[in-house]
């Protein structure tokens, strides 16, 4: 079996399962967000049950239009608070909230060989820890905060194998964005995808976090890594529960094995408006921005911004460019603000954010206007994604992102360092 | 029996394309919402949809976000169901649990405007202008019968859980 089929197996109470086949899955952590637990909690409520399954295993996390955009969004998180609290599931906000893709993983509330179910489409990012990790709608989330279990038809996988030491400025959003740009914003629809290879091998885990978060770009159900020394070293001291790390075993069946030596791979870019519209950074020069976001679930590590700091400090944002950046969460924050990396960012003339989602989605904290153009380490540039519909959002990972920042169009690293 | 007109649009038509992220704040008011489903692509869309009528697509539709209210405003403006090549996996779980069908067939035989009847148990789809016939892929069971039974809320009040036939 692979992966997904391992966990899914031990969380069904079967011995083996196989592609197709429908299943009971018992759920290790139930995530939903300030946009999707109002719809969640009108279901539960319709259900006619009192208590969630587990409070525990139930974590609401408003992250999208917070710290309270505006009064309906003051009125939707309220909606998650009030009922938070009423169940006494575990919740975060303000001051103590992050994105939470990266809050998860960092308060050790995600392990290896977990089955999380959220109600946001970017829940796969957990994948990076060798869990089966995946977004459902808000009602399934009713039915499993209600029940603890999902029906779930188990995946076919594909395995993604990555030859080769990436370049200097290359990161895991340019392994995904390549990756993506090659099967398709459908490539991997419904399936589970499994990331092998030295690169990966060498990628720190915020790079993984990068890629198994992407991989709903590419239609998956999931994006898993095996549990390695770099991920025991993040989760360990994070871990209250005792967890299990699977691994595909050497004979498991693949739905096809793809294969990429990505030793000479540039920083990549994905052009409006698909994910998979993807050029490498050379062939996007010359094109001018008007704001770079650096930050967002995808790219809000403190990996992230350090690399960005390494491009923007000392050196000034072009002055008709927005530069916002956004840490992924409090704890993140904290630790770049000890880095000096905020200092850096704000002497170069960026804004640095309370952690949200924000701008990613057209929400607040840099929206855009007809006609703008953004360069995002975020995860979707369709048509109005950022905003107005006739905006644009380029994307690429936080060294691009920085670079063009400063030259004021996309940019590699290179360029800005030479 | 579902009857309606077609409204054809491409492939990958995204969760914010049918509801743009900057209005998730009128999430909780899905009537408001409904009122702007796939604006950006089509401005006049809602004003001509009569309801039951059919969103026809291509390939990989509902892209994107988990957001449910892409699927429920488009039910609430009155979609009678989507027919398309294939479908996001988000997307088509939120719409068979919010009671939007969601058929896949090959929607190159389908013209805007055509007049169709859609019978779901058969997955048959008739185009009445052209008078041809389409097999659709049939449903899962356990997906039919969440629709059957309007949705999966309802599903579970009646039957508990999840217990597969």
């Amino acid at each position: 079996m692979t992966l997904a089929e391992k966990i899914l197996a031990a969380h069904s109470g079967k011995d083996k399962v196989s592609p197709g086949e429908l299943i009971n899955v018992r759920v290790d952590l139930v995530l939903s967000n300030d946009i999707t637990a109002p719809i969640s909690i009108r279901e539960f409520e319709r259900l006619g049950v009192d208590r969630v399954f587990d409070p525990h295993k139930i974590v609401l996390v408003p992250d999208h239009f917070t710290p309270n955009k505006d009064i309906p969004s003051a009125i939707q998180a309220k909606m998650t608070r009030e009922f938070a609290r009423a169940q006494g599931t575990l919740y975060y906000e303000v001051g103590r909230v992050g994105i939470g893709h990266v809050l998860l993983p960092e308060q050790g509330l995600v392990l290896p060989g977990d089955v999380v179910v959220g109600a946001d489409s970017h829940t796969v990012t957990y994948g990076a820890l060798g869990a089966f990790a995946t977004g459902m709608g808000s009602t399934d989330i009713a039915v499993a905060m209600a029940t603890g279990e999902v029906w779930m038809r188990v995946p076919p996988t594909i395995k993604f194998v990555y030859h080769g030491k990436p370049r200097e400025w290359v990161g895991g959003k340019d392994l995904i964005l390549h990756t993506i740009g090659d099967i398709g914003v459908d490539g991997a629809t419904y399936m589970a995808m499994e990331f092998h290879g030295e690169a990966i091998a060498g990628l720190p885990l915020s790079g993984r976090f990068t890629m198994a978060n992407m991989a709903v770009e590419a239609g998956a159900k999931a994006g898993l890594f095996r549990v390695d020394d770099k991920t025991l070293e993040y989760v360990t001291p994070r871990a209250g529960r005792p967890f299990t790390s699977y691994e595909s075993d050497p004979d498991a069946q693949y739905e096809r094995v793809v294969e990429y030596d990505i030793s000479n791979l540039e920083p990549q870019v994905a052009f409006p408006h698909l994910p998979s519209n993807v050029k490498p950074v050379s062939q996007a020069r010359d094109i001018k921005i008007d704001q770079a976001v650096i930050g967002s679930c995808t790219n809000g590590w403190l990996e992230d911004l350090q690399v960005a700091a390494q491009i923007l400090a000392g050196r000034q944002v072009h002055p008709e460019v927005r530069c916002i950046i956004i840490p992924g969460s409090q704890q993140v924050y904290l630790e770049a603000l000890k880095e000096g990396l905020v200092e850096s960012f704000i002497q170069a003339g960026a804004v640095v954010s309370a952690p949200t989602c924000g701008p990613c989605l057209g929400g607040h904290m840099g929206v855009l206007a007809p006609g703008e153009r953004a360069i995002a380490t975020t995860n979707r540039n369709f048509v109005g994604r950022m905003g107005h519909p006739q905006s644009e959002v380029y994307l690429a990972g936080p060294a691009v992102a920085a670079a063009s920042a400063v030259l004021g169009r996309i940019a590699s690293p290179e360029e800005v360092l030479s | 029996m579902l009857k309606g007109k077609a409204f054809k649009f491409g492939d990958d038509i995204s969760t914010d394309d049918i509801v743009p992220g900057r209005l998730a704040p009128l999430r909780s008011n899905l009537p408001e919402l409904a009122k702007h489903v796939l604006e950006d692509l089509r401005p006049d869309f809602v004003s001509r949809l009569s309801p039951g009528d059919f969103l026809v697509a291509g390939k990989n539709f509902g892209l994107g976000s988990s957001r449910e209210h892409a699927p429920l405003s488009l039910k609430m403006a009155g979609v009678g169901a989507v027919l398309a090549k294939s479908a996001a996996r988000i997307f088509f779980r939120n719409a068979i649990n919010v009671g939007l069908p969601l058929l896949i067939c090959d929607t190159d035989a389908i013209d805007e405007g055509d007049e169709l009847e859609v019978d779901l148990a058969s997955g048959k789809v008739h185009n009445m202008t052209k008078g041809t016939q389409l097999a659709s892929g049939r449903m899962a069971e356990v997906m039919l019968r969440i629709l059957e039974e309007g949705g999966l809320v309802e599903y579970i009040k009646k039957y508990g859980d999840f217990e597969l036939p």
